[in-house]
């Protein structure tokens, strides 16, 4: 098998999981009881605490762990907002965020919030200046993403931060696909909350980051014991959260040399595709992209198809294509970018991560064009150009 | 994916039959919407009331060109009025069975065998 689809999830690394096993075998204390062994498992989410702490340039107690990244965007959105309760506000957000923040802020409107939604260019890069105009006396928050999930472009959170900073308005930046890739230091960046998630940065799934700075106000999502300093109850997920320290404990060691490597791979990937077929169109910020991420669109062709050839080949990718996405519309960040639907049913995301070889890149730009021809050739629209 | 086709659709989707155009077709039945991200075209031959040949384009997923692969071979060989028999309940049960996501595939290989045919009696009369 040839993974590459890690902007989906990423196997779980190995260090990580020997991290965990003592946790999920003898070490099953529940950390809010007060015996000396109890106190073991507390003491191993104090030091993932702080291992996620460092990895953001924050302070421990500004940590919150959760679910994973849906969890931390929800309560991010939603917490602002409740606690303005009775009083609304306006959120603002962009038209390419992950459904976590879309679909969060969207349930806003239900409630008397007014949500606003920020055009983005051809690349994928919102627009700074609209932004500009909607901040208003009754924005509470904008919620942006640091990078985007399908087309790897990186969004200009620091400058969003700047315009909002004088005004007492909360930032949120969706930081999962961002987290691992990219250095992220919190303190630089300035943003108010942050999400992250463990099993984008080969850590386990089911667990996440909230970065919420000192003095923020939000209601927690859910409500129970006092875990997590009264922001979000329920017994701690021990392994996991050991799991997710450990996992940023390596990023933030190995960011670098995975860099270059990855990159190398993807260009060799991306620049071996627009030489050997034709009518190929790049899709996300030609320089302000993430280093591991590869979105074209193949002309004439639909993106389900292409996905099902090169699975009979043991290759895994993705697509922005109706067909994939299980509804009748291609993706919306796509489409937001000017897209036409017809190109975007024929997206393809190809997304890579450390456990890539220059042989795995070398296997797919063989069978990759032979598919693409095939299914070309079945295509009223190709015509043999 | 999410889709779990059946080993017929698959073996369709990657051995197509009667995939192309006929030059000299008497009848072609364009189906679908590009935006939609299916689009057929269906190529008929046919001599004393038969369809004696059938052929298909598509572009679209797995399901659109399995379904359009087997209609060309079920309606190959039949009367004008045993194509127009031929529904989309007919395509799904040769193909054992289609995701729920998927039956407007074989609704529209149905349309495009049905156009097809349109297309060749409006041609005939003239």
């Amino acid at each position: 098998m040839i993974y590459l689809d890690y902007n989906a999830t990423t196997p779980l690394d190995k260090e990580v999981l020997e991290a965990m096993l003592p946790y999920l075998e003898d070490v099953y204390g529940n950390p809010s009881s007060t015996y000396a062994f109890a106190r073991k498992s507390r003491k191993a989410i104090d030091e993932a605490r702080q291992k996620a702490a460092s990895f953001l340039g924050a302070e421990p107690d500004e940590i919150i762990f959760t679910s994973g990244g849906t969890e931390s965007d929800n309560t991010a959105i939603k917490g602002v907002s409740f606690a303005r309760l009775p009083k609304k506000g306006s959120i603002i957000t962009s038209s390419i965020e992950h459904h976590a923040v879309l679909n969060s802020v969207k349930s806003l409107e239900k409630f008397g919030f007014e949500c606003k939604y920020l055009n983005v260019d051809e690349f994928g890069l919102i627009d700074l200046g609209r932004l500009k105009d909607y901040l208003g006396p009754d924005t509470i928050l904008v919620s942006v993403m640091y990078a985007n999930n399908e087309v790897g472009t990186i969004e200009p959170v620091k400058d969003i931060v700047r315009l909002c900073r004088d005004k007492g308005i909360y930032v949120h930046t969706d930081a999962a696909q961002a987290a691992g890739k990219i250095k992220i230091d919190v303190k630089e960046l300035d943003v108010d909350f942050l999400s992250l998630s463990a099993h984008k940065l080969y850590g386990p799934k089911g667990v996440g980051v909230l970065y919420a700075k000192r003095g923020v106000k939000f209601e927690p999502l859910l409500h129970g014991g006092r875990h997590e300093k009264n922001r979000r109850a329920s017994t701690e997920n021990v392994a996991g959260i050991v799991g997710l320290g450990k996992a940023l404990e390596i990023a933030r060691s190995r960011m670098d040399d995975e860099e270059r490597n990855i990159r190398i791979l993807r260009d060799k990937l991306q620049n071996g595709i627009l030489e050997r077929i034709p009518e190929v169109k790049l899709n996300g910020h030609p320089d302000k992209r993430l280093y591991n991420t590869l979105n074209v669109c193949i002309k004439y062709i639909e993106g389900e198809g292409m996905l099902t050839h090169l699975d009979f080949e043991g290759v895994c990718a993705s697509s922005g294509s109706a067909c994939t996405s299980g509804s009748l519309e291609p993706s919306h960040v796509l489409l937001a970018m000017g897209i036409p639907h017809e190109l975007a049913h024929g997206s393809l995301r190809f997304s890579l991560g450390k456990y890539n070889t220059e042989s795995e890149i070398d296997r797919v730009l063989e069978i990759f064009p032979p598919i693409v021809e095939k299914l070309r050739s079945m295509s009223p629209f190709w015509n043999g150009k | 994916m999410d889709l779990e086709y059946t080993n017929k659709v698959l073996e369709y989707f990657k051995n197509p039959r009667n995939m192309g155009k006929i030059d000299d077709a008497d009848g072609i039945g364009k189906v679908g919407n590009p935006v939609c991200g299916d689009v057929m075209w269906i190529y008929i031959k046919v001599k004393n009331n038969k369809i004696i040949d059938c052929k298909f384009q598509t572009f679209g997923c797995v399901a659109a060109v399995a379904t359009s692969s087997i209609m060309t071979e079920i309606v190959k060989g039949k009367t004008i009025d045993g194509a127009l028999n031929i529904s989309n309940k007919n395509v799904v049960k040769e193909l054992g069975g289609l995701p729920d996501i998927k039956m407007h595939c074989s609704l529209l290989a149905e349309e495009g065998i049905k156009k097809a045919i349109e297309d060749y009696r409006s041609k005939s009369k003239t």
